[in-house]
């Protein structure tokens, strides 16, 4: 039996719930921010002070939306500001180290700093990294014309031939195994492979290259596996149904329509190589002069020469390993972008 | 240039399942033939044997004998990348190339396998084609946009176009226009009547009163039961099929008591 009272409750549930000021969030971060401000006067640290002002906010808001909001209002509070604390957590970091390396590099760079070498012919010429520069664009440039052709031709088997047979999987397999090895084993690798080709104590750019690709490839067939896999079938046998061959229907159609993720997926991989300093000191060297033989001879990329400026640890070897990084970060964002623009001309158009 | 068809005996298999049973049928030439039966019976299953796309799925194979023009599509050596340019295919949702202009999308599949050919030619073929899949009117004011940004009916129309450049002897359609709105099936059905005096066609459809307005002879497709393998219940004149069907499984379906 239902009592009337059940029934009444039961038919005129309310709509409009009692709900916090819109600004409640941005009054209690106000609050939580003067008490942070507080204890830092008080004589806590810059982090302990920030710390606690977070876990204020997360305290304060929940609980004033638990008397207000009841249950369901208080965890929403809770887990948006954990959230923001977590993207907080994540990009902190990030714009710190860009804003050291930016502030203490950028002011390095001139014309000079971009077009010398350190190699000196005179006592007093100034020095700069463009040795290093040099050294980095033909080395990370010999990675990308080692790992694009077998990366984007093992993504095709795997996708396009293999499809879950043994092979394929054991492949897939071993290139998530590859993705995990450390780079001074890939350095490892490159130098016994040359030392047993060319005798000791050879050292070369393509050497660093051939280290480089190691770790390149695996990055360049999962990007790409994942690129050839959002081509939809129903493109595929359109162009079997016009009689096409299958290497022709992989060519002209599949490949176009995935280049821009796969261009995109190649810049990513490169920008991953370029800063690799520890397999570059085993086989490529460092010098001071400009080579611009890949083959023969030591080259210094810009890693390992913000690493050997580091160990020399005075104020110009200093000013120099930092302005060798802005240009370093400088190099990344402008692949990052042109692999953006790139992907964009590729990307299939509407309209 | 329209080839009839000549079915006998077709086992159809996914690895070691039957899917389509003891198929035996004559698809005329030069007329429109119609596939109906409820969802799952094998009636798109076989559409696709006509022209070997059934084995683009792994462990897929076909038993039997499927005759076009005196020569059987499954004996050994039969190349099916050349049954495929003889066997044209347009497909349930449109897919024109999402990298191409229109205009190459209609070229796609001689440019593809032909080579290069002299731009008046070209442009001959793209003309005829289009006018041919009725849509000419319509995008020869926009030949080189994407094809892509055309109308769903339009695409569709597209993907016509494109399998008829290729002048094959048969087309094959799979619900052509389930997946458009009325004004666009009527389009189709329009082109139809108009492209069966040059080529075979057959279309798999789940709409019965399309099956009646663009046919002449109409297969209908069941499963025996639950699990079991399709096959063909009746083949007959579409007239006659919806006016006096052999088969009472035939007639409870097309009027809708069916179960």
């Amino acid at each position: 039996m239902t009592t009337l009272e059940e029934v009444q409750t039961r038919v005129h549930v309310p709509l409009v719930q009692p709900r916090l000021p819109r600004q409640a969030p941005a009054v209690v971060g106000v609050i939580a921010v003067a008490f942070g401000a507080l204890l830092l006067v008080l004589g806590l640290g810059i982090v302990g002070a920030v710390i606690l002002g977070a876990v204020a906010y997360l305290i304060a808001l929940p609980v004033w939306s638990l008397v207000i909001e009841g249950r369901r209002g208080a965890t929403d509070r809770l887990m948006t500001g954990l959230i923001w604390t977590s993207f907080g957590i994540a990009v902190v970091p990030l714009v710190s180290l860009i804003w050291r390396v930016v502030s203490k590099g950028a002011g390095r760079i001139d014309g000079t700093f971009l077009s010398y070498s350190f190699f000196k012919t005179q006592i007093d010429q100034p020095v700069g990294v463009y040795h290093a520069i040099i050294g980095t664009l033909l080395v990370t440039l010999g990675a990308a014309i080692i790992s694009v052709p077998v990366g984007v031709m093992a993504a095709i088997y795997l996708i396009e031939y293999g499809k879950g047979n043994k092979l394929a999987k054991a492949i897939t397999f071993l290139v998530d195994v590859m993705t995990g090895i450390p780079s001074i084993v890939a350095g490892l690798f490159a130098f016994a492979l040359f030392t047993l080709i060319f005798g000791p104590a050879y050292v070369s750019g393509v050497g660093g290259s051939v280290a480089l690709s190691l770790l390149m490839i695996p990055i360049v067939v999962r990007a790409t596996e994942e690129m050839l896999m959002l081509v939809p079938d129903d493109l595929r046998e359109a162009s079997y149904a016009l009689g096409t061959p299958k290497w022709k229907t992989i060519v002209r159609i599949v490949l176009p329509t995935a280049l821009g993720g796969i261009l995109t997926g190649i810049t990513l991989a490169t920008s991953r190589v370029i800063g690799e300093t520890a397999p570059l000191l085993l086989i490529a060297g460092a010098t001071d002069r400009t080579n611009m033989n890949v083959f023969d001879g030591a080259m210094t990329t810009l890693p390992v020469l913000i690493y050997g400026q580091n160990l020399r640890g005075d104020a110009p070897a200093e000013a120099i390993a930092w302005g060798a990084a802005f240009i370093l970060i400088v190099i990344v964002m402008v692949l990052n972008l042109a692999a953006r623009i790139v992907g964009k001309i590729f990307a299939p158009k509407k309209g | 240039m329209a080839k009839s068809i000549d079915v006998s005996d077709v086992n159809i298999y996914y690895g070691d399942f039957l899917a389509v049973e003891g198929v035996n049928m004559t698809i005329r030439a030069g007329a429109v033939t119609a596939f109906i039966g409820p969802s799952g019976c094998g009636k798109s299953t076989f559409l696709r044997s006509l022209n070997r796309m059934h084995e683009v799925i792994p462990g897929a194979r076909v038993e039997g004998k499927i005759v076009v023009d005196g020569q059987d599509l499954y004996e050994p050596g039969v190349d099916p990348v050349a049954v495929r340019r003889q066997v044209g295919m347009v497909f349930q949702r449109p897919n024109p190339f999402p990298t191409m202009s229109i205009y190459d999308n209609v070229l796609a599949g001689l440019r593809l396998n032909a080579g290069k050919m002299k731009k008046s030619a070209a442009d001959d073929i793209v003309e005829k084609s289009l006018r041919g899949a009725n849509l000419w009117n319509e995008v020869k004011e926009r030949l080189n946009k994407p094809g892509m940004g055309l109308s769903g009916g339009q695409q569709q129309r597209l993907c016509i176009a494109r399998a008829i450049a290729v002048e094959p002897q048969i087309l094959l359609m799979d619900e052509p226009c389930s997946a458009l709105d009325p004004i666009s099936t009527s389009a189709i059905e329009d082109l139809i009547h108009e492209l069966k005096d040059e080529f075979t066609i057959v279309i798999v459809t789940h709409n019965m009163q399309q099956a009646a307005r663009v046919s002449d002879d109409t297969g209908f497709f069941n499963l025996k039961a639950t699990g079991e393998p399709g096959h063909l219940v009746e083949f007959n004149p579409t007239k006659k099929m919806f006016a006096n069907p052999d088969d009472p499984s035939t007639e409870a379906y097309i009027s809708g008591r069916f179960g």
